[in-house]
């Protein structure tokens, strides 16, 4: 219980003092001031934009910004597909494997370019060293940056004053993966291979074990997409298992720095928007928002796990402490697997080093409200901040109808026309969730893919979608998602949630952008106070709350008292 | 529209090749460099023969040796096909199992009652560690089987646990492989 709390204490301590110097750095790579990097890659992004015919000093309107954007996703999606398809055909591919299906390369390849990474397949059976490489890890990087491009231009929007334009969309992907993934992955692949992370072209090891059986150990460049797949809230693993694999995550060490790596960047966003709107207290609000959540997240699923499954702890065969270790590694404890269940879903991550399925009704809760409330406790890379933006925009909404007074935020007047767009990107979470999920349900066909009885049955169903349309990617494994109806159905879910909250945050940045601001009087309700924080909070949840109870009280909560009355399915 | 598709496939074919050719391979070649052993799957040889790696779980049954968790990768800590059971906690496959497992380890090691973690699968399927707790629980079969004494045993399991690193971070275990590597050096 000490070395609980002191690891959940470093970890804490880590991340506040890397994320506030993250977010000074990311502020002028974006902003295009010179940075100790700048002298290696002026030149590089010159060349880039001279290849691709791109004029960098070319300001996007937000509607602008968003072709853009939906024009390099599709070709990047093209690309991908391309390769997942003809992978027998390419280089590096040692274990001979073949081709994907159709629908499963559909679903990879939306996964990927959606910054989601579901994986209904396992890495290690399926795909190629050069898919891994030039199809996934490519995408790992752009995915993100596309996201980090799109909370910047934002910004720019909430931050501006009377501009018609949000930025560059090359420029920014481009500075985004140069000057601040690429790095920053270098250093963690470098760490991780050290831990015994592996990096190599060889193929799969023959061993013969101490009691003379062959055991065939999988190889392959793993530590380079481990970097960039947490550092981007990507989370695809490079084998089936993901992060509980010990090639994947072999040590304490690794586990820790890819922990922090996974919520690095959309804490320090907090800290960018500081920056960006010149007023560091807005930051730190909303900051504040995110740390509440998590770390109530985070209490919730240790005391769940800690407590163990009810069904077993009353035996007297059982040593029962430390807890549910079903499902969970030994040199991770439970500990570790439910800081790092608790951090991966609140970031739109994904990648797992426990098996959600397994874990207890409560704690498996708790990880799919994090997804369900929109990937907003720190959320995936940029991702999570604008989809913060849109419960402020609803939050200061609310507080405005409560007094009187029309909305504002940063000096912003809220209109109707932001509120309807910010309600719209809100709903694609219950579409995506209630309704496909409902549709699963009832399709007889879908529910086949469903491996429990009982009320964890739905909660299978549910994760998958909440996890698709939060573009987030974990699972609960035991889910066969493998099959057509669910590959199509999934991947529609993630383009829904990936595109149905851009283009409306795009859209309402571009509004606010071309409104003048209002000077600060006595009637305006200050949005950096412990009273703004709270409100915030209360909305989220509240949203959340009425949205997913109800199907929630039917899964986890049912199964729940199931348990406790030792019933088993 | 070609003003939008040249940057797009321009940037979609620049991007692959600095993320998806240049950063893996130039990570491949340092980490052969700097840490091959590592970036090569932490591999054991003994007498010239690669025997696992360090780094993942293998299947011991016999009697004479210290046994894993139960594992779900594959048939059973399978290299290339990791996996966890997956099973819901409310899932009686899973409940019976633990619960038909305890017994049989039960009976097996002095009828003393089983530390979670030799009953439970992991998620990966190739955990290569046990608890201290679980490894001091097989010493004694271990030991009669071998016909060592107990205190030999006791030496060797307590030199095989690894401490939490810097004495806070992970949890404190042992590697079944690398304790049974050892055991049969002892032996002979």
């Amino acid at each position: 219980m000490t070395t609980d709390l002191g690891q959940f204490a470093l970890y804490c301590a880590i991340l506040l003092a890397c994320a506030p110097l993250l977010g000074g750095y990311m502020y002028r790579v974006y902003s295009g001031q010179r940075v100790l990097l700048s002298p290696v890659f002026k030149p590089v992004e010159k060349v880039i934009y001279r290849i691709c015919g791109i004029d960098a000093q070319a300001s996007q309107h937000w509607s602008r910004y968003a072709v853009t954007l939906l024009a390099f996703n599709a070709a990047g999606w093209v690309l991908l597909f391309a390769i997942l398809r003809l992978q027998h055909l390419l280089p590096w591919n040692p274990a001979g494997l073949a081709p994907m299906s159709s629908d499963l390369a559909f679903n990879t390849a939306v996964s990927f370019v959606t910054n989601t990474n579901w994986q209904a397949y396992g890495g290690e059976t399926s795909l190629s060293y050069f898919s891994q490489m030039v199809g996934l890890t490519m995408q790992n990087f752009v995915s993100a940056s596309t996201g980090m491009a799109v909370a910047v231009a934002v910004i720019r929007g909430f931050a501006g004053r009377k501009v018609r334009d949000l930025g560059n969309f090359h420029v920014d992907m481009t500075r985004g993966v140069l000057y601040i993934l690429l790095p920053l992955s270098i250093i963690a692949a470098i760490f991780l291979m050290s831990q015994g992370v592996p990096q190599n072209l060889n193929s799969y090891v023959d061993a013969t074990t101490l009691e003379g059986t062959k055991q065939v150990l999988a190889q392959g460049p793993a530590a380079s997409q481990i970097a960039i797949k947490q550092l981007g809230t990507n989370g695809g693993g490079f084998f089936n298992v993901n992060s509980s694999h010990p090639y994947e995550n072999p040590t304490a060490l690794s586990n820790l720095l890819q922990m922090v790596y996974i919520l690095l960047i959309p804490a320090a966003f907090c800290f960018l928007f500081g920056k960006m709107v010149n007023d560091k207290r807005q930051g730190i609000a909303i900051f504040a928002v995110m740390a509440v959540l998590f770390v109530g997240g985070f209490a919730a699923t240790y005391s769940a796990e800690k407590a163990g499954n009810a069904l077993l702890t009353n035996s007297s065969k059982i040593i029962a402490d430390p807890g549910n270790m079903e499902g969970k590694e030994t040199r991770f404890g439970i500990l570790n697997s439910t800081l790092w269940a608790t951090a991966t879903t609140a970031a739109s991550n994904g990648s797992v080093n426990a098996m959600h399925d397994s874990l207890t009704p409560l704690g498996g809760m708790v990880t799919m409200l994090n997804m369900q409330l929109g990937e907003i406790v720190y959320g995936g890379v940029g991702a999570g901040f604008y989809g913060m933006l849109l419960f402020v925009v609803l939050t200061v909404f609310i507080a405005g109808l409560m007094v009187g007074r029309t909305p504002e935020y940063l000096g912003k007047k809220i209109e109707a026309r932001e509120i309807k767009l910010a309600v719209l990107a809100i709903l694609t979470m219950p579409i995506g969730i209630l309704v496909f999920g409902a549709l699963s349900a009832t399709v007889p066909v879908a529910m086949t893919a469903v491996q429990d009885a009982g009320p964890h049955g739905l909660s299978e169903i549910l994760y998958a979608y909440s996890s698709a349309t939060g573009n987030n990617g974990s699972a609960f494994a035991g889910f066969g998602a493998g099959m057509p109806f669910h590959t199509t159905l999934q991947g529609i879910a993630m383009l829904l949630g990936r595109y149905g909250f851009i283009i409306p945050i795009l859209a309402i940045a571009g509004s606010l952008g071309t409104k003048n601001v209002v000077p600060v009087s006595g009637g305006t309700f200050p949005t950096h106070g412990p009273l703004f924080v709270t409100l915030l909070i209360a909305v989220i949840l509240i949203v959340g709350g009425l949205t997913f109870f109800p199907a929630l009280a039917l899964g986890p909560i049912a199964e729940h008292f199931a348990m406790l009355a030792g019933i088993a399915y | 529209m070609l003003n939008l598709l040249r940057p797009a496939i321009g940037m979609a074919a620049v991007m692959t090749v600095i993320t998806g050719v240049a950063y893996p391979l130039a990570m491949t070649g340092i980490g052969q460099g700097l840490f091959a052993e590592e970036a090569n799957g932490s591999l054991i040889e003994k007498d010239g023969v690669v025997v696992g790696s360090r780094l993942i779980g293998q299947k011991f049954e016999s009697d004479r040796y210290f046994h894993p968790r139960p594992s779900y990768a594959g048939d059973g800590y399978e290299g290339d096909n990791s996996g966890g059971s997956n099973l819901g906690a409310t899932n009686r496959e899973l409940v019976n199992g633990i619960k038909v497992r305890a017994l049989d380890l039960s009976a097996e090691n002095g009828n003393r009652p089983v530390p979670i973690d030799l009953l439970t699968a992991s998620g990966s399927g190739l955990d290569p560690d046990i608890s201290p707790e679980s490894a001091r629980f097989q010493m004694e079969r271990v030991a009669k089987a071998r016909n060592i004494p107990l205190n030999d045993l006791e030496e060797l399991v307590a030199a095989h646990i690894e401490d939490r690193t810097f004495g806070l971070i992970g949890e404190p275990r042992v590697n079944v492989l690398m304790l049974n590597l050892a055991l049969d050096e002892m032996s002979s």
